[in-house]
């Protein structure tokens, strides 16, 4: 696409059924009713000048440019505070009206430097195009009288800069902030000629205050006073692609915005269905990583680990790769190979990967990091629901009436999707936090949670059954959609478990420490609704009982009918961008795409005829399990694509000691990481700049990722497992992912209706797209669930095993903060690092006062397994008894702490509950220093060709 | 904890224990069901056999439930061994 901006219809536009027709400048036109006159003319081509108006923001009516005249009426309105209606006569252009809207102009261009020429936003500003829209050629009132040219800029903001001589104090920033984002960080200060845009306190920068960097207000304002640094730098771009965020599972779709192969900016797509013109950021900003001096961009490869690296051909990578697996294949047998396929990797990568594992390497043993974070997800609501997957789009927040958020932290993790869902609540609807941490949503500008269920880590379980003791014996279930809907035996038992007297909110607050009363409250509140819905992230899974907890949650939705339609449902908010794809696209060793057990004869033939081998009906191994294995001796290569597992995944030891013991660790990423250091080959990966494919976002979206630049190292990711697939002796020949997405179609009964070409011209598409469902399914279970009837599961409260003692005092609990993205490897690249530039420890201050521990002090953070340092912030956002931190870090490592205890159905890690101490510390532990050693030793590259 | 000096079989001691105390608000018979269920419907084959050869010990760690699940299993798999 070349360069044209995103249309904008001045007003957000109505969502009424009833139309209305009026006449605008002699031409009949029809709109919903309650559309503003402003939007009515842009809608049907024509324009009205305009410079405080957005379709992004409510009409604000303060600039004065977009005045009209209406037959029957006096003076002049300003359309975009004027419905339309029924039979109004407009007109848009009199003489009356150029000479109002010229004045105000020239009050405007007044107090703005004449620098167009060596403006930033040369050729993109409204205040340039309004000038020539009315007509303006003289200003009559000079520049000698008092005037704000030559105020200083603000460049505190690493990302954007805030010239206030150009800003026209027209509010769009302010009201950005306030309506799209919902931090409500920006005010305008003083009055009347001294009115001026301010980030928080008058003593702030926009670094200082409370402003998250959304871009928000950049995107919002009319002239060069908000404006992207890169643009300042690179100049306007000439082109721009449509492509979709590589960062967490909301799956914002961007125009990438170009000048040559030169990334200028990164703009929300305003017809994004996911984020619907809104960032964050990290989306928004922190792409910056991808020409990154770290990038590597030519293959690697060494015979043993304390080696240096010795960079080689494409074609030397490939044929010495390919000849260790042959020949570790040929010794050991299939089942000692493996792959791991990447959340942050197109579907038609995922699927690549899992094709080369099952039918190259002749094994099931591929995971996927979903592993560590939803896979409990995957297998609890296709237990009860008969899908692995949430059961909403993200517009159904708009009609939620009550909104329950347990385990996690959408502010900080969905950034986006949380301003959606801040927007609602301030129109209203009823919040309720089940989380240890005090997160921001329980009480932010304009935002408070009417319950806050602060538990004990660990006890989701007995919290969730609780309620649901509550609903059953207050009778507050919907028996008419449970006997409709759901198998009623079931339901029975279930309701005699949870009924009984010891899931009671009085006698599990003991073991939750939530009050009793608070928590009736809460679900009373909950099921009540009328629209009640669930929102869930990896609080929930991340624990020894977390699919007990998705199917807790999945029958505290069926048991009140909040299934199946707009404002209701069971929501997983998905971590990374593409877990959703990932797990669909069958990483799970168990099944294949779209959830089949592998062991299902009729679902092998089916890829069996496709790809012309004989698959393994046995399950192959878990990501844990192939450490195991490796230590053992019987898992002896794993091919690793996008996923940084020693950082990454639990028990940090363990991991190391794992990939020690294989002989050919194959790593495929961006940079080298820390898993690289135990592997023999490393292959440049792709960002997804440099690719095309799709997506699949929290709400099971499907969305194209399209190439905006050619690939640093010369190949996509999917080039580079075709090759590797190839140099193994398979007969590949993909020319691009469209034939791939039609393979994952043909053999995936829920994408069977998606095709490139489809993809192209609807933007998006949600799985299911069938024959059923042509359009694909913003929402499922709609008249009935997947698996037929709803299965409600009786979810008993195990404790962890992880307990505290006098060793291990405390609770620690791990998460993550807006502006880093997992293991950081792309963000800790960027100038998001100024936000976060390590990560600590969170403790309250009874904690931290026993220890002798201030703000800032270092300190020891050991468990059974291992032990790191970090430094502490003093806290009351924790209870005491519980500390939290962060593993955006490799110096941190705060993984060396956690404990190889998972969830007891798919092995997904307890992150969230690790029994430590915390003690004053000189600074980093030795653990930590030769940890450092080892890496710089294995991050060599010989500079001279080896011997 | 198990007398299992491999990895695999510490895990699969624990990962057994896990599901059938998971299961065990079911009932003994049921719970016992569920978990050679799962376990046969998620585990890789040197996991089982791992599983299996434990079975023989005294000390292996399994609780009743989870041993008598694995038990199941292994006799599954003779049975079906044999034709």
């Amino acid at each position: 696409m070349s360069y044209e901006p995103q249309p904008d219809f001045g007003t957000p536009a109505s969502r009424a059924d009833e139309q209305v027709t009026l006449t605008i400048d002699g031409r009949a036109v029809t709109v919903a009713q309650g559309t503003s006159v402003m939007r009515a003319a842009r809608e049907c081509g024509g324009d009205i000048p305009s410079l405080c108006a957005s379709d992004s923001l409510e009409a604000f009516g303060s600039c004065r440019l977009c005045l009209v005249e209406i037959e029957g009426r006096k003076g002049t309105p300003a359309s975009c505070t004027t419905p339309a209606e029924q039979g109004m006569v407009v007109h848009t252009q009199s003489e009356r009206l150029a000479r109002l809207r010229r004045g105000v102009m020239e009050l405007y261009i007044s107090d703005h430097p004449l620098d167009c020429l060596t403006c930033s936003a040369n050729n993109d500003c409204e205040l340039q195009d309004m000038a020539a829209a009315v007509g303006l050629r003289d200003v009559r009132f000079g520049y000698d009288g008092a005037n704000h040219l030559g105020t200083k800029p603000d460049l505190s903001n690493p990302y954007f800069l805030f010239a206030p001589d150009k800003c026209i104090v027209c509010s769009r920033c302010v009201r950005a902030c306030d309506e799209v984002q919902g931090t409500l960080a920006l005010t305008v200060d003083g009055r009347g000629f001294a009115s001026a845009i301010s980030a928080g306190q008058s003593a702030d920068d926009f670094l200082s205050s409370e402003c998250v960097s959304c871009g928000a207000c950049v995107q919002a304002c009319p002239t060069s006073a908000l404006m992207e640094k890169s643009v300042k730098e690179l100049g306007l771009p000439e082109r721009a692609v449509i492509t979709t965020c590589a960062y967490c599972g909301v799956g914002c779709t961007f125009r990438a915005e170009m000048r040559g192969e030169q990334l200028v900016r990164m703009v929300p797509w305003k017809q994004g269905k996911a984020n619907r013109g809104h960032s964050c950021v990290k989306g928004r900003f922190a792409w910056g990583y991808a020409n990154h001096k770290d990038r590597v961009r030519q293959p690697m490869i060494r015979e043993r680990v304390d080696e240096p690296w010795r960079e080689v051909s494409w074609d030397e990578a490939l044929a010495f790769t390919a000849g260790r697996l042959a020949a570790i294949k040929a010794a050991q047998g299939a089942r000692a190979l493996g792959g791991i396929t990447s959340s942050r990797c197109t579907n038609e990568e995922t699927f690549l990967v899992q094709k080369l594992v099952r039918a190259g390497f002749g094994s099931n043993n591929v995971d996927t990091c979903a592993r560590v974070c939803h896979s409990p997800t995957g297998y609890g609501l296709k237990t009860t629901f008969g899908t692995s997957a949430g059961t909403q789009d993200f517009d159904s927040v708009e009609h939620a009436d009550v909104i329950l958020v347990i385990g996690a932290n959408p502010t900080d993790a969905h950034p986006v999707f949380a301003s959606r869902m801040k927007r609602r609540l301030r129109q209203g609807a009823k919040l309720i936090v089940i989380d240890p941490r005090r997160i921001d949503l329980v009480k932010s500008p304009h935002v408070e949670a009417a319950h806050h269920l602060a538990l004990q880590p660990g006890t989701n379980v007995a919290v969730l059954t609780a309620m649901a003791h509550v609903i059953v014996t207050e009778g507050l279930a919907d028996e008419a959609f449970i006997r409709e809907r759901c198998d009623w035996d079931e339901y029975q038992d279930w309701a005699r478990f949870v009924a009984d007297t010891r899931h009671s909110p009085e006698t599990l607050e003991p073991v939750t420490r939530v009050p009793a009363a608070e928590l009736h409250d809460a679900a009373r509140l909950y099921a009540r609704g009328p629209n009640s819905a669930i929102y869930y992230g990896l609080g929930v899974t991340e624990h020894s009982q977390g699919s007990s907890t998705v199917m807790a949650i999945a029958n505290l939705a069926m048991a009140t009918g909040n299934i199946g339609r707009p404002g209701v449902g069971v929501n997983p908010l998905r971590g990374q961008n593409n877990v959703q794809g990932a797990c669909d696209m069958g990483s799970f060793p168990h099944e294949l795409s779209g959830y089949r057990h592998i062991s299902d004869g009729a679902t092998r033939a089916l890829f069996e005829g496709d790809w012309g081998v004989s698959l393994d009906p046995e399950p192959g191994l878990r990501i844990p399990n192939m450490l195991d294995a490796a230590i053992d001796g019987s898992f002896r290569a794993l091919y690793i694509q996008g996923e940084d597992i020693l950082q990454s995944d639990p028990n940090t030891h363990h991991v190391a000691a794992g990939l020690a013991a294989m002989e050919l660790v194959i790593v495929q990423d961006l940079f080298l990481n820390e898993t690289a250091s135990y592997a023999h080959v490393f292959l440049p990966g792709s960002t997804f700049l440099e690719k095309n494919g799709t997506f699949t976002n929290a709400e099971r979206r499907i969305q194209p990722v399209r190439k905006v630049m050619e690939p640093a190292s010369g190949m996509e990711d999917w080039q580079v497992t075709q090759a590797l697939a190839n140099a193994m002796g398979l007969d590949w020949d993909y020319s691009h992912p469209r034939e791939i997405l039609a393979e994952i179609a043909r053999l995936t009964p829920s994408f069977a209706g998606v095709s490139w070409e489809k993809l192209e011209r609807e933007g998006s598409l949600q799985w299911p797209v069938n024959e059923a469902s042509p359009d694909g399914s913003p929402i499922m279970h709609v008249d009935g669930f997947v698996r037929g009837k709803g299965h409600f599961v009786v979810t008993d409260y195990v404790p962890t095993d992880e307990m505290t003692g006098p060793r291990f005092p405390l609770l620690l609990t791990t998460g993550r903060i807006l502006s880093q993205y997992n293991v950081g490897t792309q963000t800790r690249r960027t100038a998001n690092a100024q936000w976060h530039e390590e990560d600590v420890l969170e403790i309250h201050p009874v904690d931290a006062e026993n220890r002798g521990l201030q703000d800032g002090d270092w300190t020891r953070l050991a468990s059974r397994t291992g032990e790191t340092t970090l430094r502490v912030t003093v806290t009351d956002r924790v209870a005491p008894g519980v500390v939290y931190t962060t593993f955006h870090h490799p110096a941190t490592q705060a993984n060396v702490v956690t404990t190889e205890f998972s969830d007891w159905a798919t092995n997904c890690p307890e992150y969230k509950v690790t029994a430590v101490q915390v003690l004053p510390s000189n600074g980093p532990s030795g653990w930590q220093q030769d940890y450092a050693e080892h890496t710089a030793r294995s991050r060599r590259i010989a500079h001279e060709p080896a011997e | 904890m198990s007398g299992s000096a491999t990895a695999t079989g510490q895990s699969v001691v624990r990962m057994a224990n896990d599901i059938a105390r998971n299961f065990a608000a079911l009932g003994e018979e049921q719970a016992i069901r569920q978990t050679a269920e799962h376990i046969a419907l998620f585990w890789d084959p040197r996991m089982k056999a791992a599983g299996f050869a434990l079975l023989a010990r005294a000390d292996s760690g399994f609780s009743p439930e989870a041993g008598a699940a694995l038990a199941q299993l292994a006799g599954e798999a003779r049975d079906s061994a044999q034709g």
